[in-house]
């Protein structure tokens, strides 16, 4: 008995630990307080300054905007790589997965440096061709790693049988091995939306001079205080933060839909 | 592509496929005629599925030619061939469901069509299926494989038979001039098996399509072929009918696959006489005088009688029930015969045994001796079929002997150095000993085949470097796969130089 009390305590302990500081952090959303832990009282000017100010809602649509050009361009990218790699024989691919997968693990830190060294080595200006180059360099291996076990998951038969009934190899591609592997692609998105929604270190090497992105902001904001629109940055946490929630929701009812109709 | 209309559908000219080191399929040739249910049938490895995958377009010959109708097919690929495989394990396509896998290949489907405009132009265009055809012949071929009302079927929910018939349906669909069929029945229960066998062969019969099915099951191949091809390493051994397979095999492997056999050594002994296990029998083959032979006889032919009154006696050592008839052992002499009857024998019983001659079935025994290229060392052992081995050299000259220095003295006292000097060896299958400890032998190799002749068992060791066989006699049991070593006695190690050396 005593045993589950604990084990219980220990639960809520790690929950709270975990989600406490959002908590606070969205009950100050609230408020229009400079300093969190004085309330002055209810109010959602937090949130109306997130579509007033144009300074947050231009640093909001940069990122969005950013996300999804990097998220979809990656994505096409790293299925037609990891296509490439699981189908090409002998040692070419197995060097070219290896030096997919070396960006994985590589810190972050050397990449954004090595991209800022090459692009004024080439005379490259920071412009938003470079970022997007940058965010493209840090998120591709990782669509590359999510699409590459549904490859090795499909029936190698699949494409030959499509192949058999009379597709051409690209008809085979598209009306096949593309749907097989889709779950791999659609999480390997998602997965490259949240890597370049909260990237700070590439974008912050890479991006042109007077671009920020919601990370590149916050951190300036919070290095310099006097930033008046730093409160507003509580609201646009606290919706992330919604948004996180209500996918994670919609995911769970999903899988579990699936489960009952099988 | 231009029709010509020749009775072979098919024909392979000396095929080969070879994979890095390994060959695949070796020199195949093959007709397939129009309307013909042909059955591959060989062990795993033997190059069956090879042959129908460059059949289907998959896989390229590396020489050799695929003709289809007289035309050279081998660098047709495959969506472009009038030709559709069902797969081993189905391919289906899990994101589409049981109307769509089968409409697939009518989607990609292009026909000629004349149309005539008001004005009695006629114009030749080609277009696809329309909507409505497409779903009558899916309806149909549903219908055809019993799986009407299926349209809307999730692949997924589908048992493994209901999966065959759709995957069977997806093919035949698109009206296909062969069908192959790759181990079609393989994932099914053994029931389903024996109802999928007879549907599948009235299939045959209705479509008129040519089935070539690919197989390592004899008796599949058996129930539903016309024709069997039955292959091993990369082979053909033997093309026959069913009948003729079973009843005329051309060699102790073919016998040993086919059906249940007893498989003996035997020696002609006069005209149409052979002599196994101790006795002369008369027999319908006619081979020479003296020669050596292997004798098959199905376990259903021999004929027990009482005791003293068939050609030999025997006593029945064991004997097991097997559903409709009883499978007894009979030991005569130092040979076990395999029987099959209705009427059981019981265990320590005395029997005769009768054989009809007609039922004696006679081949040229493949391997009388094992022939190797060799060289000799400085040590003055023989280096042959990857291994190393003591000999006596002076057989290569006739009254030679050696001196003190191991050199070669011949019998007009020229002295010899026998040095990397090239020869030809032979052993015979009875003289060669095998072991499980791998030091003892000159050569080690794995088993790769066991043929149980009446009293011994003939065994093949391959080695792994260069594939060299050693056919082995032996009275012990042995695994395929095994690990063993091969020694020979010295004086078992025949030489002789090599004849072009002399030259």
């Amino acid at each position: 008995m005593t045993r589950k009390i604990i084990s219980y305590a220990f639960l809520v302990f790690v929950l709270i630990f975990v989600y406490a500081p959002i908590l606070l952090l969205v009950i100050y959303s609230f408020t229009p307080s400079t300093i969190i832990g004085k309330w002055d009282g209810f109010s959602l000017s937090l949130y109306g300054e997130l579509f007033t100010n144009a300074r947050v809602r231009t640093m909001i649509i940069n990122t969005v905007v950013l996300a999804l050009l990097a998220a979809g361009l990656s994505t096409i990218l790293g299925t037609i790589g990891a296509i490439g790699i699981f189908y090409s024989r002998g040692k070419l691919g197995k060097v070219v997965k290896g030096a997919s997968n070396i960006n994985v693990i590589n810190a972050e830190i050397v990449i954004g440096v090595s991209l800022a060294l090459l692009f004024s080595f080439l005379t490259f200006n920071r412009t938003y061709f470079s970022l997007l180059l940058g965010h493209l360099a840090l998120i591709t291996p990782f669509v590359v790693l999510s699409v590459t076990p549904k490859l090795k998951q499909m029936d190698p038969s699949l494409y030959e049988a499509a192949l058999d009934l009379g597709a051409t190899p690209t008809k085979a591609l598209f009306k096949v091995i593309i749907p097989e592997i889709m779950s791999g692609i659609v999480s390997g998105f998602m997965l490259a939306i949240t890597l370049s929604l909260d990237d700070y270190i590439i974008t912050s090497f890479t991006k042109p001079i007077g671009f920020d992105t919601i990370s590149t902001y916050a951190y300036n904001a919070v290095k310099n205080q006097a930033k008046s629109d730093l409160p507003a940055l509580r609201a646009l946490s606290a919706i992330i933060f919604l948004i996180a929630v209500i996918v994670v929701i919609i995911m769970n009812i999903r899988a579990s839909r699936k489960e009952k109709t099988k | 592509m231009k029709e010509q209309m020749t009775e072979n559908i098919i024909e392979i000219k000396d095929l080969v496929r070879q994979f890095d080191e390994t060959i695949a399929v070796d020199h195949i040739n093959l007709k397939v005629k129009r309307g013909e249910f042909v059955t591959f049938l060989g062990p795993s490895g033997c190059g069956k599925t090879t042959t129908l995958r460059m059949i289907a377009g998959f896989d390229r010959p590396t020489s050799g030619e695929i003709l289809l109708n007289g035309v050279n097919i081998s660098d047709l690929p495959p969506n472009r061939r009038p030709i559709n495989t069902v797969f081993q394990r189905y391919a289906l396509f899990p994101h589409l469901n049981v109307f769509e896998n089968i409409a697939f290949g009518l989607k990609q489907k292009r026909v000629r069509v004349v149309l005539e405009d008001s004005k009695g132009n006629r114009k030749e265009k080609t277009q696809k299926l329309s909507k409505q055809e497409i779903a009558e012949k899916v309806a149909h071929a549903l219908k055809i494989v019993d799986l009407e009302g299926f349209e809307k079927r999730s692949i997924t929910t589908l048992s493994g038979g209901q999966q065959q018939r759709v995957a069977i349906a997806r093919a035949i669909v698109n009206e296909p001039q062969i069908l192959l069929l790759d181990e079609p029945l393989g994932a099914l229960d053994l029931k389903m098996r024996k109802d999928m066998q007879i549907e599948l062969k009235e299939m045959h019969k209705t479509l008129g399509i040519t089935f070539i099915y690919v197989t390592h099951d004899q008796e599949e191949a058996l129930t539903m072929s016309d024709t069997v091809v039955v292959m091993k390493d990369g082979t053909v051994q033997q093309i026959g009918t069913p009948t003729d397979i079973y009843n005329e095999p051309v060699n102790a492997f073919v016998a040993d696959f086919i059906g249940e056999s007893n498989i003996f050594s035997g020696t002609i002994t006069d005209h149409k006489k052979v002599r196994f296990i101790g006795k002369v029998f008369d027999c319908v083959d006619d081979f020479e005088k003296n020669e050596k032979v292997d004798v098959v006889v199905r376990p259903e032919d021999v004929v027990l009688t009482a005791p003293g009154e068939g050609i030999v006696d025997g006593e029945i050592i064991s004997s097991v029930f097997k559903g409709v008839h009883y499978e007894m052992i009979l030991k005569v002499g130092r040979n076990e015969v395999v029987i099959q009857n209705t009427v059981e024998k019981k265990v320590g019983e005395k029997c005769g045994v009768m054989i009809s001659p007609d039922n004696i079935h006679i081949m040229k025994k493949e391997f009388s001796v094992n022939r190797y290229d060799g060289y000799i060392t400085k040590k003055n052992t023989v280096i042959f079929g990857d291994g190393e081995f003591e000999c006596d050299v002076t057989q290569l000259y006739a009254g030679s002997h050696l001196d003190e220095e191991g050199y070669l003295i011949t019998a007009d006292g020229e002295q010899l150095d026998l040095t990397d000097v090239d020869v030809e060896v032979e052993v015979g299958l009875h003289d060669i000993d095998v072991s499980d400890e791998p030091e003892i032998g000159g050569a080690t190799g794995n088993i790769v085949s066991i043929i149980y002749k009446g009293d011994h068992y003939q065994i093949i060791v391959r080695t792994e470097e260069n594939e060299e066989d050693y056919v082995v006699d032996t009275e012990y049991t042995w695994n395929e796969n095994d690990t063993v070593s091969i020694s020979i006695p010295k004086e078992a190690i025949k030489m002789k130089l090599k004849t072009e050396e002399k030259r």
